[in-house]
C-alpha cells in the first residue's frame, strides 16, 4: 500500500514513413501502425504474442460511461471516442507480458500490463520500447520503412496521448478526487515533464516549455479524450468489479524517456491518490483560481519561478505546489493508518525520499536534475547546441532535435543515446526490461493473461482477451469467456498450480467457471 | 527523511505563499558549469553525425493525426 497500486501506462506512438502506396500517395498512418503491430506479432519468438487477427474482447468496454453517473448518448459521441467498435481493418495483440499491442485511430498503442507500483510501471514501459523497436526492425527485414516516436505532440496542432491507469477504491467520491488532482496535475510537469520546443498548440510561438501536453488542455473536467482535453478525464470504465474500483484514468501525462522521470510522475500521483482516500484535509487550500491558465504558466516557465493564483489569493510556484503535496504524503505516510504499511518489498519511503531530492535539487538549481528530470536533460542539450550555434529556440534545429529526442531507435533518438552515455539515470537494466518484453508481471491478472498466452497460444486454444476477460476454445471448439474481474487475482501464487496442470486452454477451462461468448 | 529536512522544505514556502526573502537560486559555480559544457559539447559532436540533415524539412514533414 503507501505509493503501491494496480496502476498502468498506455502510449499512443508517433509514426512517420517513407512509403508510397502504389498511386504514389504517402502511405496513411493507420495502415502503418497496423504494419507496426502484425510485424510484432509475426517477428516475435514463439508464445510472445497472440496474432494480431486473434482480437480483443470487447464484451466489457464501456467508454461512454461518465464518472459523474451517466452514460453519454452514442449518438452525440465524436467517432473517435467509440473505442469499443470492432473494425477488421484495426490490429490488436494481446502479447504474454500481459500487454495489448494494437492500433488506436492513427496510432500504434502499447498498453503496459497492470503493475503494483511505480518501480514495476517503469520496467514495463520501457518494455514496451523494446515490443515497439521490435516491429520496426522486422518492417525493416522486409524492406518496410517505419519510424516511431515516443512523444505527444507534433508541433503542428496534433496531439496523442500517454495515459496512465490507476485502480481507486469505488469509495472515494469522485469530486473529492478531482478537487485534489487538479493542482497537483497542474504542477507535476515540473518533476514529470519531458520538455516541448514551441509554445501554443502548433507551436505558434518560439520557445520551451516543461510539458508536451499543457497547451492542449482546454476543460478542468469532462469525458473527452480527444477534444475539448480535460485536466481531469471522467471515463468510467473500471475493467474491474465495478462496484468496488475505479480506474482513473489521466490524459495530461507525457511519454517520458527518463527513467526517474516516469517513476516520479506515477509514484508521486499514487502516493497523492493515497493522500485523498486516507487524509483529504492534508490537501485543503490547494485549489487554483484558474486550473486550465495555470498548467500553461507553469508549463511556459522553465526557470520555475513563476506563480500561480490559488482560490484563496495566495500566488504559488509550480515547486510549491508539489512540496505541499510532496508534505502532505509524508504527513499520512508517518500516521500510522495501515493504508500507508509497506506490504511487501519497501515502495512509499523509497519514492518519497526520491521526489524530495529532487524538488531540492530544483529549487537549488534546475540543471543539477538533468540526471533525473526530462525536461531538464532536454533543455540543457538543446539550449547548449543553440549557444554554440549562436541561434534561439525559433531555429528549426532545435524543433528537430526535440523530435529526433523520442526517437526510438537506439542510433538516432537522442534520449537513447543520453541513457546509453549514462547521462539520464537508469532504475531498471536491460535485463530485466528484456525478461519484461516476453514476462509478466508475477502480481496481478496480467500473469493469467500473460501466461496463457505464452504457454498456449492461438494453437492451444486462446482466442481473445480483454483486461478482465480470456475468450478459450473448448474441446469442442465452442469458445467460453473467463472472467478476471479482480485486478490483483490471477496472480502466479494464486494460478501457477492451475496452469502448471494443462498443456491447452481446454484443459484449463474443464477447472475454471465460464460463460458463452 | 529527517525532521530537519521535513522542516526546510515546509519553511522554502508551500503552506504561506511566497517566501519574501527568497534569494534567486544561486549560479551554478563557474568551473561546475564549465566541466557540464564540456560534457554536453563531447555529446553533441557524438550526435552530431546522427542529427537530421534536413532539420526544416525533417520537422515540416513529421505531420501526426491527433490522438487521444
Amino acid at each position: 500500500m503507501g505509493v503501491g497500486r494496480v496502476m498502468g501506462i498506455e502510449t499512443e506512438l508517433g509514426i512517420t514513413s517513407t512509403q508510397r502506396d502504389p498511386a504514389g500517395q504517402p502511405v496513411t498512418p493507420m495502415v502503418l501502425s497496423g504494419q507496426v503491430v502484425r510485424a510484432y506479432a509475426a517477428g516475435a519468438p514463439a508464445g510472445a504474442a497472440l496474432p494480431a487477427a486473434a482480437g480483443w474482447d470487447y464484451a466489457d468496454e464501456t467508454p461512454l460511461r461518465d464518472a459523474r453517473g451517466f452514460e453519454m448518448a452514442r449518438a452525440l459521441a465524436h467517432r473517435s471516442q467509440l473505442t469499443d467498435v470492432e473494425d477488421p481493418t484495426i490490429a490488436t495483440s494481446v502479447l504474454s507480458n500481459g500487454a495489448r499491442f494494437y492500433v488506436d485511430h492513427a496510432h500504434p498503442e502499447y498498453s503496459s500490463p497492470e503493475v503494483t507500483g511505480p518501480l514495476a510501471a517503469v520496467r514495463w514501459d520501457r518494455a514496451g520500447e523494446e515490443v515497439a523497436l521490435a516491429a520496426v526492425r522486422t518492417l525493416a527485414q522486409e524492406g518496410l520503412d517505419v519510424r516511431l516516436y515516443k512523444n505527444n505532440v507534433d508541433g503542428k496542432g496534433a496531439s496523442y496521448g500517454t495515459h496512465e491507469n490507476y485502480l481507486v477504491p469505488r469509495s472515494v467520491p469522485f469530486d473529492r478526487l478531482a478537487a485534489h488532482l487538479i493542482p497537483f496535475l497542474v504542477a507535476r510537469p515540473v518533476i514529470a515533464g519531458a520538455g516541448r520546443v514551441g509554445l501554443g498548440q502548433a507551436s505558434e510561438r518560439p520557445g520551451f516549455q516543461l510539458s508536451q501536453r499543457a497547451d492542449y488542455l482546454e476543460a478542468e473536467i469532462g469525458l473527452e479524450t480527444t477534444l475539448r482535453r480535460p485536466i481531469v478525464n471522467t471515463r468510467d470504465e473500471p475493467h474491474a468489479t465495478p462496484h468496488l474500483h475505479r480506474r482513473l484514468h489521466v490524459i495530461v501525462g507525457d511519454a517520458t524517456m527518463a527513467d526517474v522521470t516516469t517513476y516520479l510522475a506515477l509514484g508521486s500521483l499514487s502516493a497523492v491518490l493515497r493522500v485523498v482516500e486516507t487524509h483529504p484535509h492534508l490537501l485543503d487550500g490547494l485549489a487554483l483560481a484558474r486550473p486550465v491558465a495555470a498548467a500553461q504558466q507553469v508549463s511556459h516557465d522553465p526557470t520555475l519561478r513563476a506563480t500561480v493564483e490559488l482560490a484563496d489569493g495566495r500566488h504559488l510556484t509550480g515547486l510549491d505546489l508539489l512540496e505541499a503535496h510532496l508534505d502532505a504524503a509524508e504527513q499520512a505516510a508517518a500516521s500510522g493508518h495501515e493504508a500507508w504499511a509497506e506490504t511487501g518489498e519497501a515502495q512509499t519511503g523509497p519514492l518519497l525520499r526520491r521526489w524530495g531530492e529532487v524538488l531540492d535539487t530544483l529549487r537549488r538549481d534546475p540543471t543539477g536534475a538533468a540526471g533525473q528530470v526530462e525536461w531538464v536533460a532536454k533543455q540543457q542539450l538543446l539550449q547548449r547546441f543553440a549557444e554554440r550555434a549562436g541561434t534561439g529556440w525559433e531555429d528549426n534545429r532545435l524543433a528537430a532535435m526535440d523530435i529526433q529526442w523520442h526517437d526510438l531507435d537506439p542510433d538516432r533518438g537522442l534520449a537513447r543515446k543520453l541513457r546509453a552515455a549514462g547521462r539520464l539515470e537508469r532504475l531498471v537494466g536491460e535485463e530485466e526490461i528484456a525478461h519484461a518484453v516476453t514476462h509478466p508481471p508475477e502480481d496481478t491478472r496480467a500473469w493469467f493473461r500473460g501466461e496463457v498466452v505464452r504457454r498456449y497460444g492461438a494453437g492451444g486454444g486462446v482466442r481473445a482477451a480483454s483486461w478482465d476477460s480470456v475468450v478459450l476454445a473448448d474441446e469442442r471448439g465452442r469458445l467460453r469467456r473467463v472472467r478476471i474481474e479482480e485486478p490483483t487475482g490471477g496472480r502466479r501464487d494464486r494460478v501457477a498450480d492451475l496452469l502448471d496442470r494443462h498443456t491447452d486452454a481446454a484443459g484449463l477451462l474443464s477447472e475454471l467457471v465460464s460463460e458463452d461468448v | 527523511m529527517s525532521q530537519q529536512q521535513f522542516d526546510r522544505r515546509r519553511d522554502s514556502g508551500a503552506g504561506d505563499g511566497p517566501d519574501p526573502d527568497a534569494t534567486p537560486a544561486p549560479a551554478a559555480p563557474a568551473a561546475q558549469s564549465a566541466e557540464r559544457d564540456e560534457a554536453l559539447d563531447s555529446l553533441l559532436d557524438e550526435i552530431d553525425g546522427v542529427l537530421e540533415t534536413n532539420a526544416t524539412e525533417f520537422v515540416h514533414g513529421f505531420v501526426q493525426k491527433g490522438g487521444q
